[in-house]
C-alpha cells in the first residue's frame, strides 16, 4: 500500500513537471491570446462534462448500491420512524440532485461557444421565477411537517413507568447506573468522587470517604510545607532577629516574658524539626502550588459540607437512595420492549452518547444533565441472528471529541428479554456492597422503578 | 480623497509592497499569505489522511515532517486530533474567510463601483497586518510544546478549557485563542471598511441596482461579519479567561485529572451558542464572496445577462437574514428544549428557498447561452454543482430527528466540504483566474487551468462524496482510527480510496501553483478587457496605477449584465455606455 502511494506521489510529480515543461514550451511557440479561448477548447470542455456527468453518477449509483443500505435495520420503535422518514427525504434530494446536476452539466456541455451564435436576451421571467420559488416551498413544507412529526414523537415525555438508567462518562469510558431496589436514583455530587465512588454518590459513607481523603491530602501537603528546609531557617532566622535583635533598634528592651517563651519553644522545635531527617527541599513554585492547592482543598471541603440532605417525594431520603444503585462498566443491559429513559451526565468534557444501531444520540454535559428517551426492539440475539454475525454486539461510542483516546471510547449495549434482564439486574453488586447485606430482605420485584421525580432537581433538566 | 494625494507620488519599496494602503496590493498581500496558509492546510490534510487510509501503518513522510508526533512514523493520537483542528481552522477562517473576502472584496469594490479606493486606506492596511500576525500565530502554534489545539476548529470548552483535559489544550490552545482575536480585528476593520466604501463611495450613475453581484454578496457578506464576529470574540475572551483567570462561564462541576475543580454555575453550552452565533453566518461569509463572483463569471462567460438580477440580490438577503436565526441546527442533540429545536428545524430550511432559486438561476443562465469555457468558467460552472450537490444533504441535516443520527458523522464532514469547502474554494480559484489580469497584468495559462479544474473537480468528489456512506453507517468524525468497531468495516474499504483522492487532488495543487507563480513574473501580457466584460475594473488601465483611473471616474449608465444584447452588435456593452435613445434599462 505504501509502495502504491509513493507510486502515485512519484508520478504525479512527474506527470505535472512534464506538463509544466509542455506548457511553457507550447506557450511561446503559439501565438494565440490566453483570453481566446479555441473552439476546440470549448467543444472539449462541454464534451468533458458529460463524460465527468457519466462517472460522477457512476460513481453516485456504485455508491449507493454497495454502501447505501447501511443494514442492519433499526432496533428501535424512533428508529424505525427515523428510518422512515430518511427513506422519504433521501428520494426527494436524490432526485433533485440527478435533476439539477443534468441540467446544469447539459447545458454546459450543449451551448458552448460558436462564433456565429449570438446568446439569448433572457433577463428574467416572473413566471419561471415564481415556479422555482414555489415549488421548493411546497416540498419543504412537507419535509418540515413530516420531519417535525417525527422529531415530536422522539422527543416527548418518558412513560412515567419507563426504565431510567443513568450513563456517565468520563476521558474516556462509560458507566452506567441503575436506580436498584428503592427505585430511585442517589444524590450524586462531583465533590464526592474518589475511586471507589466514581459517579459521586451522595450517602454518609461516601462523604466520610471523601473527607478522609482530602483530609489526608491536606495533611500530607501541610506536613511537607512545615517541614520545608528553606521556610523552617527563615523562621528561624526571624525568631533569632526578634529575640535578640530588638536591641539595635534601642525601643522596649523588656519583650513579653510569655512571647519570649513561645518563641524560644519554637526555636527549639524547629531545631528538632531541622534534624529529624525529615525535612523537605522544595522551589518557591512548588512551594506557591502546594499551598494553592490547600485552598482549593479547603474549599472542596466547604463544598461537600453544603451537600443538603433532602426527601424525595417518594420519601426516600436522598442520602440513602444511592445506597442501592448500581453501577457497572464496560457493557450495560436493556429489556426488549421497554421504554427506557437515559439521563446523561459527564464528569470532565462534553461527551456524546451515540448509539447507531438504535439512532439515538445525545451529549453529556458536565453540569447540564440530558435526556433521551428509546425503546429497543430487536435483541442482541436476534440482532446476531439477522446479520448473520454470531460476535454482533450493540455499541454506545463517543460521538463529540474528547481527547486522545476518543476513538476507542465505548461500551456494550446488550438487549434482552425482561426476565434475562432482570436476572441480569439482580446479581449485579450494589455500588455499597455492605449496605446490600443489610438490606437483602428486599423484594426482588424493585427492579422496576416507582414513579419517581427528576434526581437532580436543582438543576434544570434540559429535555423537560 | 488620501488615495487622490498619493497618486502621483514615489513610492518607496516598503509604502508600495510592505506597507502599502493601495486596495489592489492590499488584495494581492491577503491572496499571497492565504495561498501559503492554504498549502499549510492542504498539507496537514493530506497527513491526518494517511492515518485514516492506512491506519497504523509507518509512513516514513510521517516520522520525517512530525518528528516526535510521529514515532515509527505512526501519527500519534494527541498529533492526529491537532492536525484535523488546525487544517479546520486554517481552511475556514484564513483561507475561505480572510483569503476569499480579502482578496476579492478589497480588489473589486472600488474598481467595480468606481472608487479611487478604499474608505480608509489605512484601515484597510491595518486590517492586511492583522491578518498576517494572526497567520503567523496560528501557525507558530504547531510547533509549541505540546502541540497545536486539538479540540476540534471549533474548540468547544471544557475539552478546550482544560489544560488536563489534552495536550493540545495547553499553550497550543492560548495562541489559537490569541489568533482568533487578531483574525476578528482584521475581518471587523476589513468589513467596516467594505461596508463604508460600497455605501458611500459608487461612482456617479452607479445605482445600488446597477451594482455587480459581486458588490452585492461582499456588501452583505460584510455586514454579515460586522454583526457575527464580535459575538466570537466574546465567546474566545471568555474562555481564555476561564482558562487563565479562574472564571467560569463555561465550566461547572468538573472533576479531572483527580480533582474536583473549584467552579460552578458555567454552562458548556453558552459557548456553543455564541460559537455557532458566528459560526453559521460565517458558513455564509465564506459561500456568499464566492457565489457573487461565480454569478459575474457565469454571465460574462456565457455571454448573457445574469438571469433574474433582482432574485439574485433577494436571495443574497434572504440568505444573509436567515443565517442569524439558524445557528441552533448545530446544537439538536445538546440537549436543547425540542420545541426551540422545531424552530431551527424550520429556519434552517427556509434558507433551502433562496439557495434554489439561485441555482436555478444560475442554470437558466447558460440555457442558450453562448458558453466561453475559461478556466474561471470550469470552476463557476463546478461551483454551482458542489453548491446543490452539497446543499441537499443539508436538509438531512437540517431535519433534526435525522441529525440525531448523523450528528458529528462523516456524513457531515461530507455536507460542510462540498457545500461550503469546495463550493468556495471553487469560486476562490474562479476568481483567481478571471482577475488574475487585473492583479499583475498578465494572464494565466488556460490550458494548465484546465487540468487543473477537471483533477480537481473529479478528486474533490471522489474524497467527499464517499464520505455521506460512512457517514450514514454511523462512523463520528474526529476518530484516530476505526478499528474498535466491528460494524464499521463495511464501509472502511473506502477510506483508502477517499484518501488516494485526497492525495491526487493535492497534487492537482501544483499545478495551480506553478501557473500562478509562472504567470505573475513570465504570464502573456493582458490586454484591458480581455473577458470581454461590462464591469467598471476593466475600463481600467492595464499598468494597475494608483487610484485605479488616469482621469476622471466613469459614469455609469447601465446595469453590468447587458450581455448579447438585441439591441447592440457587441456581444456585450460596458456599464460606460450611454444608453440609446429609447432604450429602456434592465
Amino acid at each position: 500500500m505504501k509502495l502504491l502511494i509513493l507510486l502515485v506521489v512519484v508520478v504525479g510529480i512527474i506527470a505535472i513537471a512534464q506538463l509544466a515543461r509542455v506548457y511553457e514550451l507550447t506557450a511561446k511557440l503559439r501565438k494565440t491570446r490566453e483570453e481566446e479561448i479555441s473552439y476546440a477548447d470549448n467543444r472539449l470542455n462541454a464534451a468533458l462534462w458529460l463524460v465527468f456527468m457519466g462517472l460522477f453518477y457512476a460513481g453516485v449509483i456504485y455508491l449507493f448500491v454497495a454502501y447505501g443500505d447501511y443494514a442492519p435495520p433499526a432496533a428501535s420503535v424512533h428508529g424505525d420512524a427515523v428510518d422512515t422518514l430518511m427513506g422519504f427525504n433521501m428520494i426527494i434530494i436524490v432526485a433533485v440532485f440527478f435533476l439539477v446536476n443534468t441540467l446544469l452539466f447539459w447545458f454546459a456541455a450543449k451551448y458552448y461557444y460558436r462564433k456565429d451564435r449570438k446568446a439569448k436576451f433572457f433577463p428574467h421571467d416572473n413566471k419561471l421565477e415564481l415556479i422555482w420559488t414555489v415549488i421548493p416551498s411546497i416540498v419543504l413544507a412537507v419535509i418540515i411537517i413530516y420531519g417535525l412529526r417525527t422529531w415530536n414523537d422522539m422527543t416527548g415525555d418518558a412513560a412515567p413507568d419507563a426504565l431510567r438508567v443513568e450513563i456517565y462518562s468520563k476521558q474516556f469510558d462509560w458507566t452506567a447506573r441503575y436506580a436498584g431496589a428503592d427505585g430511585q436514583f442517589g444524590l450524586s455530587n462531583y465533590n464526592l468522587i474518589t475511586p471507589t465512588n466514581p459517579l459521586g454518590i451522595v450517602t454518609e459513607d461516601g462523604i466520610a470517604e471523601s473527607l478522609a481523603e482530602i483530609n489526608s491530602s491536606r495533611d500530607r501537603l501541610r506536613e511537607e510545607l512545615a517541614y520545608e528546609r528553606g521556610l523552617l531557617i527563615n523562621e528561624q532566622q526571624k525568631i533569632m532577629k526578634q529575640l535578640h535583635g530588638d536591641h539595635h533598634h534601642g525601643d522596649d528592651h523588656d519583650m513579653d516574658a510569655q512571647l519570649k517563651q513561645r518563641l524560644e519553644e519554637r526555636l527549639a522545635e524547629i531545631e528538632t524539626m531541622l534534624n529529624s531527617g525529615k525535612t523537605t527541599v522544595l522551589t518557591d513554585a512548588a512551594i506557591k502550588s502546594r499551598r494553592d492547592r490547600l485552598k482549593r482543598l479547603d474549599r472542596h471541603v466547604q463544598r461537600i459540607m453544603e451537600i443538603e440532605n433532602f426527601t424525595f417525594e417518594n420519601e426516600v431520603a436522598a442520602w440513602e437512595a444511592g445506597k442501592d444503585d448500581k453501577i457497572i462498566k464496560g457493557e450495560f443491559h436493556l429489556p426488549v420492549g421497554k421504554e427506557v429513559e437515559f439521563i446523561f451526565r459527564s464528569r470532565d468534557v462534553i461527551h456524546s452518547a451515540y448509539m447507531p444501531h438504535f439512532r439515538a444520540q445525545m451529549n453529556c454535559v458536565p453540569g447540564v444533565p440530558t435526556r433521551f428517551k428509546m425503546t429497543p426492539t430487536i435483541t442482541t440475539d436476534s440482532m446476531r441472528f439477522i446479520t448473520g454475525n454470531e460476535d454482533f454486539d450493540y455499541v454506545l461510542l463517543c460521538n463529540k471529541v474528547c481527547g486522545a483516546a476518543h476513538f476507542n471510547m465505548q461500551m456494550k449495549v446488550i438487549v434482552e428479554t425482561e426476565s434475562q434482564y432482570n436476572a441480569w439486574l439482580e446479581q449485579l453488586d450494589t455500588f455499597y456492597v455492605q449496605e446490600l447485606n443489610e438490606d437483602d430482605g428486599n423484594d426482588e420485584n424493585a427492579n422496576e422503578p416507582t414513579e419517581m421525580p427528576a434526581e437532580e432537581q436543582t438543576v434544570t433538566a434540559s429535555l423537560k | 480623497m488620501a488615495a487622490n494625494a498619493h497618486a502621483h507620488h514615489e513610492e518607496s519599496f516598503v509604502s508600495k509592497y510592505v506597507f502599502s494602503q493601495d486596495h489592489k496590493m492590499i488584495s494581492k498581500q491577503f491572496l499571497v499569505t492565504a495561498i501559503f496558509m492554504g498549502i499549510i492546510a492542504v498539507m496537514l490534510s493530506i497527513l491526518f489522511r494517511l492515518q485514516l487510509g492506512w491506519p497504523g501503518e509507518s509512513f516514513a513522510l510521517l516520522e520525517g515532517l512530525m518528528g516526535k508526533w510521529a514515532p515509527d512514523g505512526v501519527l500519534d493520537r494527541n498529533a492526529y486530533l491537532a492536525l484535523v483542528t488546525i487544517h479546520g481552522t486554517i481552511m475556514v477562517f484564513f483561507v475561505l474567510t480572510g483569503g476569499l473576502s480579502g482578496t476579492f472584496s478589497n480588489l473589486l469594490i472600488p474598481l467595480q463601483i468606481g472608487a479611487r479606493d478604499m474608505a480608509s486606506g489605512f484601515l484597510n492596511m491595518l486590517s492586511y497586518w492583522f491578518f498576517f500576525v494572526s497567520s503567523v500565530i496560528m501557525v507558530a502554534s504547531l510547533f509549541v510544546e505540546g502541540g497545536a489545539a486539538s479540540g476540534g476548529w471549533t474548540t468547544y470548552p471544557p475539552l478546550s478549557a482544560l489544560p488536563q483535559a489534552a495536550p493540545g489544550s495547553g499553550t497550543g490552545m492560548t495562541l489559537w485563542l490569541i489568533s482568533m482575536v487578531l483574525f476578528v480585528a482584521s475581518s471587523l476593520l476589513g468589513g467596516l471598511n467594505y461596508i463604508v466604501t460600497i455605501v458611500n463611495l459608487r461612482t456617479k450613475g452607479m445605482k445600488m441596482t446597477r451594482l455587480p453581484l459581486t458588490i452585492w454578496a461582499f456588501l452583505v457578506t460584510a455586514i454579515l461579519g460586522v454583526l457575527s464576529f464580535p459575538v466570537l470574540v466574546s465567546a474566545v475572551v471568555l474562555l481564555l479567561m476561564d482558562r487563565s483567570m479562574g472564571t467560569a462561564f463555561y465550566l461547572s462541576d468538573i472533576h479531572i485529572a483527580g480533582e474536583a475543580l473549584d467552579v460552578t454555575g458555567g454552562s458548556p453550552i453558552l459557548y456553543q451558542h455564541l460559537f455557532w452565533f458566528l459560526g453559521h453566518p460565517e458558513v455564509y461569509i465564506v459561500l456568499l464572496p464566492a457565489l457573487g463572483i461565480s454569478s459575474e463569471i457565469i454571465s460574462t462567460n456565457s455571454r448573457k445577462p445574469i438571469f433574474g438580477y433582482r432574485a439574485m440580490i433577494g436571495s443574497i438577503l434572504a440568505i444573509g437574514f436567515l443565517s442569524f436565526i439558524v445557528w441552533g441546527h448545530h446544537m439538536f442533540v445538546t440537549g436543547m428544549n425540542p420545541f426551540l429545536g422545531s424552530v431551527f428545524v424550520f429556519t434552517t430550511l427556509l434558507i433551502a428557498i433562496p439557495s434554489a432559486v439561485k441555482a436555478f438561476n444560475y442554470i437558466t443562465t447558460l440555457w442558450k447561452g453562448n458558453i466561453k469555457f475559461t478556466p474561471a468558467m470550469l470552476f463557476s460552472v463546478g461551483l454551482v454543482s458542489t453548491f446543490v450537490t452539497g446543499g441537499l444533504t443539508g436538509i438531512i441535516l437540517a431535519d433534526s430527528a435525522l441529525d440525531v443520527n448523523v450528528h458529528d458523522t462523516y456524513f457531515v464532514v461530507a455536507h460542510f466540504h462540498i457545500v461550503m469547502g469546495m463550493s468556495a474554494i471553487f469560486g476562490m480559484l474562479a476568481g483567481i483566474y478571471h482577475w488574475f489580469p487585473k492583479m499583475y497584468g498578465r494572464m494565466m495559462g488556460s490550458k494548465l487551468g484546465y487540468a487543473h479544474f477537471w483533477l480537481t473537480l473529479v478528486s474533490g468528489f471522489g474524497v467527499f462524496f464517499p464520505m455521506h456512506f460512512v457517514g450514514m453507517a454511523g462512523a463520528p468524525r474526529r476518530y484516530y482510527d476505526y478499528s474498535a468497531f466491528e460494524f464499521l468495516d463495511f464501509v472502511m474499504d473506502l477510506n483508502p480510496i477517499i484518501s488516494v483522492f485526497a492525495i491526487i487532488g493535492g497534487l492537482a495543487q501544483l499545478l495551480f501553483l506553478y501557473n500562478f507563480f509562472y504567470s505573475i513574473f513570465r504570464g502573456q501580457e493582458a490586454v484591458q478587457n480581455p473577458w470581454g466584460s461590462n464591469t467598471l475594473e476593466w475600463t481600467t488601465p492595464v499598468e494597475r496605477i494608483h487610484g485605479n483611473w488616469p482621469g476622471a471616474l466613469p459614469e455609469v449608465f447601465r446595469w453590468a449584465y447587458d450581455y448579447s444584447n438585441p439591441n447592440y452588435d457587441d456581444d456585450f456593452v460596458p456599464q460606460t455606455v450611454p444608453l440609446a435613445a429609447g432604450e429602456e434599462e434592465h
